[in-house]
């Protein structure tokens, strides 16, 4: 080996800005994913056969299915995301990139929040692009899906902010799977309220902007927080590991 | 000031104290609860609208009560555990979770088993059920979490941070659950919220409460101390406590 | 329990560079009083050493005694410890940004994303740290003897090749302290000789060195940093 290239030691006091710090991990993960793009696929076919699993287990009627159909789309776009959280620290922690991410010269909740936005990018965000699909498949009506699209689009981002606290706590634990959706089903539960029950408005022909301003503000606590939350809970996880 | 706080968080310290208090503790809470629930279940007069099984309530108000209140606790030792790190608060959120749990569990079953002669039916998705059975969930993940951390540190940590975010979460989730139940059944008739309560029925009632509050306490002094001398067990006082029987 | 700031002098960071080192010099990292608890184990207390500019430093101990949890300590991975840790004289808590900025820590697992090829990781691990063009990485993966697998996926490479992609960093380090964790793991016998030149230039360009491995180092003046067997009765 030689070591022409280095520069001589010194202390420095300045690094990257933590924008581009971002931009680096973001583009990192997207282009990790699209590497591995069977991962990307598996929760969306997991998304269309537990909403398949409902005309099948409960009733093809169209009465129950437009009914029931937000709540059976949210349903299974919550589990979706939950199956997918587990990948989210998991695989940087195993290889020990994870830690050199929590070593790099920045404020790690950011650090997360862009990790968390690409996650966000590469599950919850087809998820809502599939959701019409779907929707004409459980009979729900044009201004229902269109309603529905929304209330995902709006919430799907809180999932995974919300997930990632989750998936920090049990990183490197045993059966860490169930534990994370044992922890973090309920931290859900407000989430799914309002989504299918935004739609339910809209399809009494209630206004739904308050709804959608409701949910809009569960984001922006949720991206204020769940950030720092994730933050503490990795540097508590990797100190175990 | 300081000098306190620090003596407050010595294992060593709580356990010397609460053995002092503890009797106490416990006589106070079964004197008054026996008041609370004697009363409330012989005494107090009968309901105009569900007779006698109202008096459920001498049990299933106070355990209701006591399960928020435990957590609200925990978070308050959560944030105690990650600001200033003192092992006491480790041990009362490691300690008390199990028992915010029980008392969780007995508001829903008392709940239920009110709800058998007032609704016809065991189970109702009423809002007030529906939020404890998530507070059942999220004492459940709490003492999941501690279970499955090895490390007795780590675990306290994490299991911190969950309360906190929990307990950001459960004004939100009560806020939606009743929401979500106006939408789907608009509230009949409310159960504990009568417009005036006579004086014979919030007095024993408040009495349960109470004793149930100091029952608390001397659980948790007692599920403390088993805590405290199991993490102890190599320290110097902890073997002269096993020897002579005091500390 | 801290030292008042007010009494610790902090060095003017960049007559570090252009001076010659003074006699005694400020230690870079400093560790008071360091006490660690694993699993109702003590592993390590009343641990106070210095880092001095200029040293390798070989953290040595049985199996079990500490070493690796040491190491993740100092670098601020691992948090269940309490006593002091100063970095240039200062709280390494107060200024952890621009401690980890000066630090480069390598453990166990190599860092390396197999699914990237080596130029993507070392660019990925670099993006949140300072700018580095691609020929200076390049050149960097030359020098660790991975010139032709640049674009190659790591998972195809063998546990040395991820390892020397990991280990390229130390050859665009800018970073005066390193904390190396059996960084030799996998590697052949030429490379630990680099390695070791490598880890001796950076203690005469004034940095410092601490790592840990089985290997037997023949560093000329190496310091040596003695862990004991661990498992101490806590007698308070």
């Amino acid at each position: 080996m030689n070591a022409e290239t280095r520069p001589a030691v010194q202390l420095a006091s300045s690094s990257v800005g933590a924008l581009a710090a971002m931009k680096g991990v973001f583009a990192r993960d997207m282009k990790v994913a699209f590497r591995q793009r069977q991962d990307l696929l598996n929760p969306l076919l997991f998304f269309i056969m537990v909403v398949t699993l409902f005309p099948l287990g409960v009733s093809p009627e169209v009465s129950f299915l437009s009914q029931a159909g937000a709540g059976i789309l949210w349903v299974a776009a919550l589990l979706s995301v939950l199956l997918s959280l587990d990948h989210l620290f998991r695989h940087d922690f195993d290889d020990g990139t994870l830690e050199q991410l929590v070593l790099q010269p920045q404020p790690l909740f950011l650090l997360i929040l862009a990790k968390t936005m690409a996650h966000w990018m590469l599950t919850g965000l087809p998820l809502v692009i599939l959701a019409p699909v779907l929707g004409v498949m459980v009979h729900l009506d044009g201004n229902s899906i269109a309603v529905l699209c929304l209330t995902l689009l709006i919430g799907t981002p809180v999932l995974s902010l919300i997930g990632a606290i989750g998936a920090a706590l049990t990183l490197g634990l045993r059966s860490a799977g169930v534990l994370l959706s044992l922890l973090i089903i309920p931290l859900y539960i407000p989430v799914l309220i309002f989504g299918t029950g935004t739609v339910a408005a809209a399809a009494e022909g209630a206004a739904v902007g308050a709804y959608l301003a409701l949910m809009g503000a569960f984001l922006m606590l949720a991206l204020t927080l769940a950030p720092f939350a994730a933050a503490a809970a990795l540097r508590i996880s990797l100190s175990n590991g | 000031m300081w000098q306190f706080f620090h003596k407050l968080g010595s294992p060593k310290w709580f356990f010397g104290i609460s053995t002092r208090f503890m009797p106490w503790l416990l006589a106070g809470g079964v004197l008054l609860l026996m008041a609370g629930v004697v009363w409330g279940l012989a005494f107090a007069p009968k309901d105009y609208l569900q007779g006698n099984s109202y008096r459920i309530i001498f049990i299933h108000v106070p355990t209701a009560f006591m399960a928020q209140s435990v957590y609200i606790m925990m978070a308050s030792a959560a944030l105690v555990t990650l600001v200033w790190r003192m092992k006491l608060a480790d041990v009362f959120v490691k300690a008390v979770a199990p028992v915010g749990l029980v008392l969780t569990f007995l508001a829903l079953f008392t709940g239920a088993v009110w709800g058998k002669p007032t609704w016809g039916t065991w189970w109702i998705w009423d809002a007030r059920l529906t939020s404890m059975l998530i507070l059942l969930f999220l004492y459940g993940g709490v003492i999941a979490l501690d279970r499955a951390i090895n490390d007795e540190k780590s675990a306290a940590r994490a299991v911190a941070v969950l309360v906190l975010v929990g307990v950001v979460n459960i004004p939100i989730i009560k806020y939606s659950v009743d929401w979500w139940n106006t939408l789907h059944q608009p509230a009949t008739f409310k159960l504990t919220e009568k417009p005036s309560m006579p004086a014979e029925m919030w007095v024993p009632l408040l009495l349960s409460v109470l004793g149930l509050y100091l029952i608390f306490g001397w659980l948790a002094c007692v599920r403390m101390q088993t805590e405290i001398l199991s993490r102890e067990q190599r320290t110097r006082w902890v073997k002269e406590f096993v020897l002579k029987g005091r500390v | 329990m801290n030292t008042p700031d007010a009494i610790v002098h902090r060095p003017d960071y960049g007559a570090l560079m252009s001076e010659p080192l003074p006699l005694i010099p400020e230690p870079l990292l400093q560790a008071i009083n360091l006490q660690c608890e694993r699993d109702k184990r003590i592993l390590f207390r009343e641990l106070s050493f210095s880092i001095l500019p200029g040293t390798v430093t070989r953290v040595e101990g049985p199996n079990g005694s500490g070493k690796t949890t040491l190491l993740r300590i100092l670098a601020g991975l691992n948090d269940a410890w309490a006593g002091d840790l100063k970095w240039c004289g200062a709280p390494v808590a107060n200024h952890r940004e621009e401690f980890l900025r000066n630090m480069l820590y390598l453990g166990h697992r190599p860092g390396i994303k197999p699914l990237l090829t080596p130029l993507e990781n070392l660019r990925a691990v670099m993006a949140g740290r300072r700018p580095v063009s691609d020929a200076s990485l390049n050149q960097a993966l030359q020098g660790t003897g991975l010139a032709g697998y640049e674009n190659v996926p790591c998972r195809n490479l063998s546990a040395g090749q991820q390892r020397r992609v990991a280990l390229a960093r130390l050859l665009i380090a800018d970073e005066p302290l390193w904390l190396l964790d059996e960084v030799f793991t996998a590697i052949d016998a030429d490379g630990v000789a680099a390695i070791e030149a490598l880890l001796q230039q950076r203690a005469a360009e004034g940095g410092a060195v601490l790592v840990t491995t089985h290997h037997d180092l023949a560093l000329p003046n190496m310091h040596r940093l003695v862990l004991g067997k661990g498992g101490v009765t806590d007698e308070r």
